[in-house]
């Protein structure tokens, strides 16, 4: 547990240290989903109705910019290697780095998401049920786009194919995330999707990392 | 004690060494040489347990390493070519995080005086990447002090030291061998440290 804290620790104090890493993922969310309505112009209908999908496909991508970087400086210093050979399992290390990711790029979307709901006019219950599937959703991608980040380590053009391997796996978690807050707005109620939800991210919470930490041990080979 | 029997490393389809065997007690040291190439760093990785033997064994106390060996691991120290320094951290939040991950607590006191030993004296609150490359080399060193560790597998240790730093790595490193430690390191200059064997590869 104290290795878990430690790694979640040093990784947002680099983060403080370098704040252009936790900016770009949020400015990407901010202005991604802001040139939509500027784009379609002032349709409440038709934009309430694409809100959910926009938000999410937008959080989608911008958790997957920081994703490249989440082993390779580990990886190119030597710090990697030390956490493998260390008295602590690589998998608690690899949890705290997951949580740490989360942290930089998933918490901060959720936080400014119903700020963005409201150029899409979307009511303050459709908010909530979007912040809801983003909370449940955001750490699954992070869990997610681990596994991805874990096997492109040390390939060269690696980021494009980290896209490529990661992005399908991503799409469970778009329907039922966007679908959610599109079940709750046609009345439909949306404590289906987020069960759902819920049931992915516990079970990625279990495999997740263990398949992390093998595809780690594969790249350190 | 660790040993090591029969070990053959394949690099691609490139055989760098068969059928070595090598044995190193507590108070011994070794001193593994031989050309640019022969294999020196992947021998090193083998026994630190980062990659497995194309064929052979190592064994520690007896037991053969493998992956989850908590016992190995927390009886050796490894240091490879790369210092594993995070750049935009202070010398001092690398050691302690270095610590951190080895599950030991690190006084802030112990880590002072490690890096002092290490000539660091006013500038453990820097971040290390405004170091030069034989301080960073220093910060990493600093760990020998504060990890208790049986076993040191050093790849290179004294790349980009000074003369100072050399003396100072090497009486550590004698002082380790005889108050009972095991050392293994590669270096291209001979060692002014007794007890030690060599392993030509």
């Amino acid at each position: 547990m104290n290795a878990i804290l430690a790694v979640m620790r040093r990784d947002l104090l680099m983060v403080m240290r370098r704040k252009s890493e936790v900016l770009t993922a949020l400015f990407f969310f901010v202005i991604v989903t802001s040139l939509f309505p500027l784009g379609i112009g002032p349709e409440p209908n038709l934009l309430r109705k694409i809100a959910p999908g926009v938000l999410w496909v937008a959080a989608l991508l911008a958790t997957m910019l920081g994703l490249q970087r989440m082993f390779s400086a580990d990886h190119a210093d030597g710090t990697l290697e030390q956490m493998a050979i260390s008295p602590t399992p690589l998998i608690m290390l690899v949890v705290g780095k997951i949580g740490a990711h989360w942290l930089v790029s998933g918490l901060p979307l959720v936080v400014v998401a119903p700020i963005l709901g409201i150029q899409f006019d979307l009511d303050s219950s459709a908010l909530g049920v979007l912040v809801g599937a983003l909370l449940l959703g955001t750490p699954l991608l992070s869990l997610i786009g681990s596994i991805g980040a874990a096997l492109t380590l040390g390939v060269r053009g690696g980021g494009v194919l980290l896209s490529l391997l990661v992005l399908p796996l991503y799409i469970p978690a778009l329907i039922f995330g966007a679908g959610a807050v599109e079940a709750h707005i046609s009345g439909l109620g949306a404590g289906g999707h987020l069960s759902l939800l819920a049931a992915m991210l516990a079970l990625a919470v279990f495999f997740a990392p263990w398949a992390t930490t093998a595809a780690l041990r594969i790249a350190l080979e | 004690m660790l040993s090591a029997h029969g070990l053959t490393c394949v690099r691609g389809d490139r055989r760098l060494f068969s059928g070595l065997d090598l044995t190193v007690s507590a108070g011994e040291w070794l001193h593994v040489r031989g050309e640019n190439g022969a294999g020196k760093t992947s021998l090193l990785r083998l026994l630190a347990g980062l990659t497995q033997p194309a064929e052979g064994e190592i064994r520690w106390c007896g037991e053969t390493i493998n992956r989850d060996d908590e016992d190995y691991r927390r009886n050796l120290l490894f240091f490879g070519h790369h210092g594993a320094l995070k750049e935009d951290l202070t010398a001092l939040e690398n050691l302690e995080f270095a610590s951190a991950m080895d599950g030991a607590t690190l006084t802030l006191e112990a880590a002072m005086r490690a890096l002092n030993r290490f000539g660091l004296r006013g500038r453990e609150q820097l971040p290390v990447r405004v170091l030069s490359a034989g301080q960073k080399r220093r910060v990493m060193l600093a760990r020998l002090v504060t990890r208790n560790a049986k076993l040191w597998v050093l790849d290179e240790p004294f790349t980009a030291l000074d003369v100072k730093a050399v003396d100072l790595l090497s009486a550590l490193i004698s002082e380790h061998v005889t108050a009972g430690g095991m050392a293994i390191l590669t270096s291209h200059q001979a060692m002014p440290i007794p007890g030690g064997r060599v392993v030509q590869l």
